[in-house]
């Protein structure tokens, strides 16, 4: 007997019925609402096990290498008696903004990773981070750390980042073999014996310069031809003073000119080649010089291949080439919890200890924030990093620490339409000259 | 008393009810969002949004900006090419099947594959096979045409052209779908009247099909001139806006100014005039949309007040069932 053979009483005919079901489903959504908001409340922020100095940390070091590094900062950290939450987000940008995102939203992590750079200087000029002048004033960060790192972290008389390394954001790295192959002797000691190199490797059909024709890799060999053909005032006059009428002048202009000149030493395949494809063009003796930073190493030595035997590195052309200091840093989002203050000013502490300096920078391929390490653990382009970091004549901040990303993106824009067209130089020149007025 | 035909008020109200969730996330998110937008791109706006007003100074910046006007017309040059590409493409390959073709289920599964693949995936693929050391001009090469050129995607003057090669290759097996459903509706009656009468395919398809394809064309080029508004991966996957500034597209300018550049207020102002743009495309489309459904509706006996179209796209449906009735 099922239910459909039950016939319907005939009476009374029925009032409408299609009111009834409504209501009474209106009933049930209600309750079921009821019901889920009561769920809800439930599972809302029930008090967290108190974790002893727990401190959410975002990063973007995900690679091999820097997953590495990043874990001697937290084991570091949880030695010290603190609970480390890592949220390592892929790419800076992305890292950088979910940082802001956090911050603008209320719910901030306890420390973000930032360049050494102008990136957080808006925050800090809307009063969204906390100093660590404590920690600075105990550690003696005046003393310690290098100046033109100390000009990014510290604004108005606060500082506002604690430093975990330094880069070296425009090494000229080569192949030895190529080197060999085209007789070339010693590594340039001049502006005019690097080209006089790079006609050497084309007449042996190498290609002379491994170039990767992304933006950002035009920029590195923008400003360090900039540092090294058009010398280091030149450089801070354009980056640090914003000097407009300079770069109109004929000395910039030449300098353009010899940037340009470089170009003749690349291959056709270059616009937009990764970074590290142009690093195993070096690696594989096809192309004589790469200008990349210090993470180009990682790819030497994925390669097997070792400083000194296989692959050369010099920071610029002779004894007394300016160095580009560039690197990375932590900020302090405000918080009122008075735990997570703690948290904050502890980090502080424990990143720039020697010993968590010492096995971080060893993981990273960068140099510590201050020199007084131990050397011999370092590989050998390292060593020439913190030999040359000794002498703060020859530091130069890298663009970042000195322009804003604004300003710093406008002038990408100039430099990568110069290298890739037939722009003149008077007319890079005015375009430069407008992007710094701008 | 109370008739079957009148509508309890609840029931409006349940489904009022129903609608509600999603007229707040129009609404809040959407109209929200571009007001906020709007707001920010009036401020001076870098990091953080600023509560500032500095009247249409990120707008004359942004037009300062060499590398905006470069964009659109990037935009404008790829939107021509990449539509007609995948129309004239997509309505070959469906004309194609639509011949009962041996295999056809394999060979619809074989064109419409690409639209499967994300458009960075695409991208990739095409840099290889577009670079000139690595790809087909050294392949080329290599088998002995020493002569063989084909270096578009590292050239200024062409490299829209190579993006817009790999995303017509990408999207047309779309608007082949989309045109082969069309075709499918077309009456049989029809084949079986131009048979009967010795007209030659090509001559069926010219002046009886295609007309009636109206709508699945407007579908189609709906779908892509929406995807060359925001086209963004394919350019990044490709060439990430080089070489130079010469690939360089409007998404990909707010992008890199909301979060590389520290400027959410140029990067508003940008997003608005792509905004502003594409409503300027849209409304002479819509207002002529709704001119032809007024006209249709007066054209219609008045006192079919129940044919009256309510949406742009009813109009038609009548018309087809007058012819059927």
């Amino acid at each position: 007997m099922t239910q459909a053979a039950i016939t319907p009483p005939p009476l009374p005919a029925p009032r409408p019925a299609p009111a009834r079901p409504g209501r009474r489903a209106a009933g049930l959504t209600l309750e079921l609402l009821a019901l889920a908001l009561l769920a809800l409340a439930g599972a809302a922020p029930a008090p967290a096990l108190a974790q002893a100095n727990r401190a959410e940390v975002i990063h973007w070091w995900t690679s091999g290498g820097e997953s590495a590094a990043v874990k001697e900062l937290a084991k570091a950290y949880t030695a010290a008696g603190g609970t480390w939450v890592d949220a390592a987000i892929a790419g800076g940008e992305q890292a950088r903004s979910t940082a802001i995102n956090r911050m603008v939203g209320g719910t901030p992590p306890t420390a973000a990773q930032f360049n050494t750079s102008r990136q957080f200087l808006d925050l800090i000029d809307s009063g969204m981070l906390n100093d660590v002048d404590a920690v600075a004033a105990h550690e003696g960060w005046d003393k310690l750390l290098p100046a033109s790192i100390l000009g990014a972290i510290r604004v108005k008389g606060h500082y506002y980042a604690v430093p975990v390394d330094i880069h070296m954001p425009a090494w000229f790295w080569y192949s030895k073999a190529a080197f060999a192959k085209a007789g070339i002797a010693a590594e340039p000691k001049t502006v005019d014996e690097f080209f006089a190199a790079l006609d050497k490797l084309k007449a042996v059909g190498l290609v002379p310069l491994a170039f990767g024709g992304q933006p950002w890799q035009e920029k590195i060999a923008f400003y360090a031809w900039l540092a090294h053909a058009g010398g280091p005032e030149m450089y801070l006059r354009l980056y640090r003073d914003k000097d407009a009428a300079m770069v109109q002048g004929a000395p910039f202009k030449a300098f353009l000119a010899s940037f340009k000149r470089l170009k003749n030493y690349v291959d056709a395949g270059s616009p937009n080649r990764n970074w590290n494809d142009a690093t195993a063009m070096v690696i594989s003796g096809k192309a004589g010089v790469q200008i990349m930073g210090d993470w180009a190493k990682g790819e030497f030595a994925a390669a097997h291949q070792s400083a000194g035997k296989d692959f050369g590195c010099f920071p610029g052309f002779g004894p007394h080439s300016p160095y580009l200091v560039a690197g990375d840093v932590f900020v302090f989002p405000k918080t009122a919890d008075p735990a997570q203050r703690k948290s904050q000013q502890l980090m502080a502490t424990v990143f720039t200890e020697p010993a968590t300096q010492d096995a971080f920078s060893n993981s990273k391929g960068t140099i510590p924030i201050s020199t007084d390490v131990d050397v011999q653990a370092l590989d050998p382009c390292a060593q020439i990093g913190v030999a040359i970091m000794k002498d703060a004549a020859r530091q130069l901040p890298s663009p970042e620490m000195l322009v804003s990303p604004d300003l710093e993106g406008a002038l990408q824009d100039v430099v990568t339409k110069f290298w890739n067209t037939n722009e003149s130089v008077d007319d890079a020149a005015r375009a430069i000259a407008a992007a710094l007025k701008s | 008393m109370t008739t079957p035909s009148r509508r309890p008020p609840l029931r409006h109200a349940m489904a009022w009810l129903a609608l509600l969730p999603m007229a707040a996330t129009v609404l809040w998110v959407y109209v929200g969002s571009v007001a906020w937008s709007l707001r920010v791109s009036l401020s001076s706006s870098r990091t953080l949004p600023i509560a500032d007003f500095v009247g249409l100074r990120q707008y004359e910046r942004l037009f300062d900006s060499e590398r905006w006007t470069t964009s659109l017309r990037n935009m404008a040059l790829f939107g021509a090419l990449f539509i007609v590409g995948c129309l004239v493409l997509g309505l070959l390959l469906a004309v194609f099947i639509d011949r009962r073709v041996k295999g056809e289920g394999l060979l619809r599964t074989v064109f419409l594959y690409p639209y499967a693949m994300s458009f960075v995936a695409t991208g990739l693929v095409w840099q290889w096979l577009l670079n000139p050391e690595l790809g087909l001009q050294s392949t080329v090469r290599g088998w002995g045409l020493a002569g063989f050129n084909f270096d578009w995607i590292v050239r200024q003057d062409m490299v829209m052209v190579a993006i817009a090669i790999a995303a017509v290759w990408q999207a047309s097996g779309l608007v082949m779908a989309l045109l082969l459903a069309g075709l499918r509706g077309v009456d049989d009656s029809l084949w079986m009247a131009a048979r009967i009468d010795g007209i030659p395919p090509w001559r069926v398809y010219a002046s009886i099909v295609l007309p009636q394809l109206g709508p699945s064309f407007a579908t189609a080029f709906v779908l892509l001139a929406v995807g060359v508004v925001k086209v963004f991966d394919v350019v990044v996957a490709m060439t990430q806006g080089g070489p130079g500034l010469a690939s360089e597209v409007p998404a990909k300018f707010i992008i890199d100014n909301l979060f590389v550049r520290a400027n959410i207020g140029l990067a508003s102002a940008a997003s608005s005039v792509l905004l502003l743009t594409v409503l300027a495309l849209l409304a002479p489309w819509l207002y002529a949309r709704g001119r032809a459904a007024r006209r249709d509706a007066r054209r219609l006996a008045p006192g079919q007040a129940q044919a009256r179209p309510d949406m742009p796209g009813a109009p038609r449906r009548p018309a087809a069932g007058a012819g059927g009735a």
